[in-house]
């Protein structure tokens, strides 16, 4: 079974995030770029997949300009057999998964995962538009999958509890937290080996957005945490009427 | 003059730093304090391949650069030094030595199965009464036609007891002086060799140190590593490249406690503000970057000559010393931020301390550095 796990690019989470010039996007200059946290987890689950001889390739896929080359090759020093990047900006979800539904056309995946969102832009949509572009069946909230004999048992989360479903390839999985507990970390030879595993370049099919971005700003200052003292009671009750007005 | 690192470089460290801050910091503390071996940990860093970084892949290492190896050694110092130090041993003292100038078929049989971590190395030369008057080793080795015959007592051995391959410096010809002293590659499990108790250090207590004792055991002839007698001169161009790994340990050392005075002097409140808005405090951190700084490019620079096969010993003995005394010097200056919480084992603060000051002490004293700097200076 092959499979393809879709890798968002993002800042490092410790990055203190400045506002362009144009108020439109995030200054990039100085940023460390990560991989997307739930695609790391998506990519480790694969991997463990392949070890146990479930999968037996697994290709990892982008659509971005040449600065997220770093990630996929750390994709592949991670233990993926192939890389794809589509060239182009990432202007919105419809320009990713547009991109990203030409190089499934070209090549049928058995499993595709993408995580539920990415930490930079909390789209939640790439998923989802690519199972409707590709017409494929998808499971959201995918929390655990095991594979025996091309059988998927899927696990998702639900509201309360957990639900345990059974399909099979073609099919595309959101994937949430849980699916993996600790991210693979790249061993020595997997490192000095990935630039000899493929990294293929192609051409953006499509760079239509369908969304424009007006402006982006910081949230407001948290406010101040006001300490009360425990004997206090009646002065919590009257700020919480008379500042907070929610009694 | 390119300071930037390689995208391999980088994809090193941070596998190194994902490594120790997310599985080294869980039990640090408690092996420090009961002084338990990190065996779990050193199986995985061997399969990560960390244990065997500098050997060629043809004897199953990772062939990295020591640049990579610094890096690496850095991050995980930062978390614990005793996983850095038998990683040091193992890599840059027993790796080096035996592909350096080991034969095939030694390569073969020894250091495969060391780079793969699957065997630790240990590197015996201290005794009890020979640490930097290292000539002055009273461990024998006689000659006995086809095998050797080990006499004596070794001090301080890291990795002493849990190590599967020792490389033993020995006297073989007394009237030579140090150009009869010879090198072996000795079994740990050899007849006749026993092992003291785990010592209980000031620090690094989670790494086992031990006197090891030889009695009447017998190395086979074709495991003396190079020329009759070349054992000396094995040993001290062998402790040029360890000196290295522990620059670049004493380096993580103080690049720990480091980061954690600067967190702290974030989060600590006196007088009205963060500490850190006091000038007292904020030109101790800035000192301490320097400091840092400077012994980081001192070990890259030694790196560096030793990956382009120039002559490194000055520069590594100068990283060294450095790295050691500013690793001294910071730990403190990170307790002393901490005040009273720097004091509690909890904070990592005085861990770091205690471990800082080993590194002035082995694989050639800060005193020895400076014979070496000294030396060259005024030839």
């Amino acid at each position: 079974m092959k499979i393809l796990v879709c890798i968002s690019n993002v800042p490092d989470t410790t990055t203190k995030i400045v506002i362009g010039t144009d108020g439109k996007n995030i200054n990039t200059a100085g940023i460390q770029w990560i991989i997307n946290p739930w695609d790391e987890l998506a990519l480790t689950r694969a991997l463990e997949l392949k070890d146990a001889g479930k999968i037996s390739e697994v290709v990892v896929a982008n659509v971005g300009t040449a600065i997220t080359e770093a990630t996929l090759r750390k994709s592949l020093a991670t233990g993926a057999d192939r890389a794809i990047r589509v060239n182009t900006e990432p202007a919105d979800a419809w320009t990713v998964t547009s991109n990203l539904a030409e190089v499934v056309k070209n090549e049928p995946f058995d499993i595709i995962l993408c995580g539920i969102e990415s930490s930079d832009h909390n789209g939640s949509s790439v998923g989802g538009l690519l199972a409707g572009m590709l017409d494929l069946n998808l499971i959201s909230s995918v929390s655990g999958l095991d594979i025996e004999n091309e059988k998927l048992t899927v696990q998702r989360e639900i509201d309360g509890g957990k639900e345990i479903l059974e399909t099979q390839g073609p099919v595309l999985l959101v994937i949430q937290k849980g699916i993996a507990i600790v991210p693979r970390i790249p061993s020595m030879r997997g490192i000095m080996q990935a630039r000899t595993k493929p990294l293929q370049i192609v051409e953006a099919t499509s760079s239509e957005s369908m969304t424009e971005t007006v402006q982006v700003t910081l949230p407001p200052e948290k406010g101040k945490c006001k300490m009360i003292d425990a004997e206090n009671a009646g002065e919590v009750i009257r700020l919480l009427r008379e500042e907070a007005k929610v009694l | 003059m390119n300071f930037e690192f390689t995208e391999e470089q980088l994809m090193i460290r941070q596998a190194a730093r994902d490594y120790a801050q997310r599985e080294l910091i869980v039990d640090v503390l408690e092996r420090d304090e009961k002084m338990i071996y990190p065996a779990r940990h050193i199986k995985n860093l061997a399969e990560l391949g960390f244990l065997g970084m500098l050997v060629d892949p043809r004897y199953d290492g990772g062939g990295m650069d020591t640049i990579s190896y610094v890096l690496a050694m850095e991050e995980i110092s930062k978390v614990d030094a005793s996983v850095s130090v038998i990683m040091s041993v193992n890599n840059s003292l027993v790796c080096y030595g035996i592909q350096e100038y080991g034969t095939e078929e030694q390569k073969e049989k020894y250091l495969k199965p060391l780079a793969r971590g699957e065997k630790i190395g240990a590197f015996l030369l201290s005794e009890p009464e020979a640490g930097s008057d290292a000539t002055s080793q009273k461990t024998t080795a006689e000659d006995k036609g086809d095998y050797y015959l080990l006499n004596g007592t070794k001090n301080w051995i890291t990795n002493g007891n849990t190590a599967g391959t020792y490389l033993v410096v020995a006297q073989t010809h007394p009237e030579l002086r140090h150009r009869g002293i010879n090198v072996f590659i000795v079994d740990r499990h050899s007849s006749g060799i026993s092992v003291g108790p785990h010592e209980d250090k000031m620090g690094m207590r989670s790494s086992d140190t031990h006197s090891v004792m030889f009695n009447d055991v017998k190395v086979p002839k074709e495991n003396r590593i190079g020329e009759d007698g070349f054992g000396f001169k094995f040993a001290m161009k062998t402790l040029e490249g360890g000196r290295i790994g522990i620059a670049a340990q004493a380096l993580g050392i103080a690049a720990g406690a480091y980061e954690r005075a600067v967190q702290y002097a974030k989060e600590r409140k006196a007088f009205g503000t963060e500490i850190a808005n006091h000038q007292a405090i904020a030109f101790k951190l800035a000192d301490m970057a320097v400091k840092i700084e400077n012994a980081r490019n001192l070990c890259l620079k030694a790196a560096w000559l030793k990956d382009n096969h120039k002559p490194f010993g000055v520069a590594s003995a100068m990283a060294k010393l450095y790295a050691a005394d500013i690793a001294m010097e910071v730990t403190t200056e990170a307790v002393q931020i901490h005040g009273g919480y720097g004091y509690v084992k909890e904070y990592h603060v005085e861990r770091l301390m205690r471990e800082a000051k080993l590194t002035q002490i082995y694989e050639g004293t800060s005193e020895i550095q400076k014979i070496v700097i000294s030396r060259d200076v005024l030839k």
